[in-house]
């Protein structure tokens, strides 16, 4: 045991809520400076997972260090090398900016004007100088998004982490908050996020968790969690609707697996294992007078890995 | 300096240092909602003035007579309702997630408590302040002068630090601040009116004077008549404390309870 202990280190972690089993049995390793993303639909256990290991919960069973501090036996030692943001901005929201930033400084141990200081050099980093002096109650909701973010900053935490860091986010906010994490990666803290977005996933995690019923289903960088599930995804766009059906039986009895529909409806997605194969079933389509507005091959998107490994459409 | 390069922690601060924080922000809530004052006192002024010049006359032969009798106990009724302040702002807080962010700190796990001791230190002290200047103004004397009124105000503190803790508990059970407050008032309500604080209970019927005697409400209302008129005895100290004592004793304790357990 000389090497650095991994940031989050857990080994088969339960939560049960009476005869729920919120999360029931989850191993994660998080090395240090990395994102990690844990992905899953909504009631997958991400939060709950979450607040265990920043000791909001107590676990049922299993077991966890975090920055190798053990969670059940050092809970204030894990709490002084974490910081976490929560799904909904835990702010006061009759404060203004700078007097919550300066609340939390003073509680972390900076005294008069360091807090001040720190409040101030916080609000220029996120943008929100201008905002400064406004109660939280009239901020945007991208901009209580970074001052939840800033923070959980006051002292540069071992991990961070962002429960849903942009759900509820208009677009520009949420390229925002992306930059901002990336930016935070980049100097040196370990993220880990939940998201039930696939994208957000893709953009910025090097590794991803995905959990579901409180089970962790599969674990890997994105390209793995791509290529474990087929080498390409073969989309098809039908001219006709009607034959939309037929098409898909098609698919599937010369690829095998089973098709996925686009949520419009129009385009029908599998996993074909070579591009020999999707040529061959894309000929079958083509010889029984089916027409085709498009189709194209490429790597599967998480929507589709998800589908993969939980048979499930997407969240 | 950048906000994002490396900040390392500071000397971690005392819990007393923590307290007076969270003490800070009770301070700042006054700043940011002075509506809060007017729910204060809004209700004890009406109250004070339709007692005193409405039914004071007929109750005690003239408003004047009744004001002297009734000012100490509606300073009690005040206090016990205004309790309900800190108990509805837990609820908010823990609804809203605030307190998931103090509890994942690495403070002293009850130094949120003391923030709200300090506002409601704050809230009974401006409070009572206000209507004890009502009262001079409309010709209540307290026999006992300055010292009496402290004596008063030292004790109206104590019952509100005792009667807070009903709110706080249900502030924890309860997600929704307005039940918080409805369910307090609906067990606040018999103790304040079946009381001696607006009429004196020998013209009630003798079962409901039993209870009035008794009530706890009735006992502190008692004191601090005695405390501002010059009358006190230490029994009626000690009888008055009683109620308050027991209350902080059983729901301190089952306040750090259900607060660890969540």
């Amino acid at each position: 045991m000389n090497s650095v202990p991994s940031a989050v280190h857990a080994r088969g972690l339960v939560k049960k809520f009476g005869d729920l089993r919120a999360v029931d049995g989850i191993d994660l390793d998080v090395p240090r400076g990395m994102i990690f993303a844990i992905l899953g639909p909504n009631g997958a256990g991400k939060p709950t997972l979450m607040r265990m290991l920043a000791t909001l919960l107590h676990a049922d069973a299993g077991t966890a260090t975090v920055m190798g501090h053990d969670l059940a036996g050092a809970p204030d030692q894990v709490r002084a090398s974490i910081a976490m943001t929560g799904q909904f901005a835990s702010l006061d929201e009759d404060l203004t900016g700078r007097e919550n930033l300066v609340l939390l400084s003073r509680l972390w141990g900076f005294r008069g004007r360091a807090a001040r200081e720190r409040a101030d050099q916080l609000l220029a980093t996120f943008d929100l100088a201008d905002a400064a002096t406004k109660q939280v109650k009239d901020y945007s909701g991208g901009m209580r998004r970074r001052l939840d973010i800033a923070a959980s900053l006051i002292v540069t935490p071992g991990v961070l982490f962002l429960d849903e860091p942009t759900t509820g986010l208009d677009p520009v906010a949420r390229k925002s908050v992306w930059g901002m994490i990336r930016q935070l990666a980049g100097s040196g803290v370990t993220i880990l996020l939940t998201t039930q977005y696939m994208d957000e996933a893709d953009q910025l995690a090097a590794r991803i968790a995905v959990i579901d019923h409180g089970k962790k289903i599969a674990e890997g960088s994105p390209r793995e969690l791509k290529v474990a599930t087929g080498s390409g995804v073969l989309h098809v766009a039908v001219a006709e609707p009607a034959r939309l059906d037929e098409a898909a039986r098609l698919l599937e009895t010369h690829l095998g697996g089973s098709v996925q529909r686009s949520p419009e409806g129009a385009t029908l997605a599998i996993v074909a294992k070579t591009p020999h194969d999707a040529n061959a079933a894309l000929g079958a389509l083509i010889d029984a007078g089916i027409e085709l507005a498009d189709f194209s091959m490429g790597s599967p998107s998480l929507e589709e890995v998800f589908f993969a490994l939980t048979g499930k459409a997407k969240p | 300096m950048n906000g994002l390069t490396e900040v390392a922690r500071p000397p971690a601060p005392s819990a007393i240092s923590n307290a007076l924080v969270f003490g800070w922000r009770a301070v700042l809530k006054f700043k940011h909602v002075p509506e809060q004052l007017f729910d204060l006192v809004m209700t004890p002024i009406m109250f004070t003035l339709l007692f005193t010049f409405v039914f004071g006359g007929a109750l005690a032969g003239s408003p004047g007579n009744y004001l002297q009798v009734f000012l100490p106990g509606i300073l009690v009724q005040t206090v016990c309702f205004n309790a309900a302040y800190s108990g509805m702002g837990l609820s908010t807080d823990l609804g809203k997630g605030l307190f998931d962010r103090f509890r994942s700190l690495p403070i002293w796990s009850l130094s949120p408590f003391a923030g709200l001791v300090v506002g409601d230190v704050l809230r009974h002290l401006i409070a009572g302040g206000i209507i004890l200047v009502i009262g001079l103004m409309l010709g209540y004397r307290p026999e006992a002068g300055i010292l009496g009124v402290l004596g008063a105000f030292a004790m109206l503190l104590t019952i509100g630090f005792g009667v807070g803790w009903i709110f706080i508990v249900l502030g924890l059970l309860i997600r929704t601040p307005m039940t918080v407050m409805t369910i307090g008032f609906t067990f606040m309500f018999p103790l304040i009116f079946a009381s001696n604080i607006m009429v004196d209970p020998k013209t009630m019927p003798g079962w409901l004077r039993a209870f009035v005697e008794v009530n706890p409400v009735s006992l502190m209302t008692t004191a601090l008549r005695g405390c501002m008129n010059g009358t006190i005895t230490w029994e009626q100290v000690g009888v008055a404390l009683i109620a308050p004592t027991v209350l902080t004793l059983l729901l301190a304790p089952l306040t750090v309870w259900l607060y660890r357990r969540q």
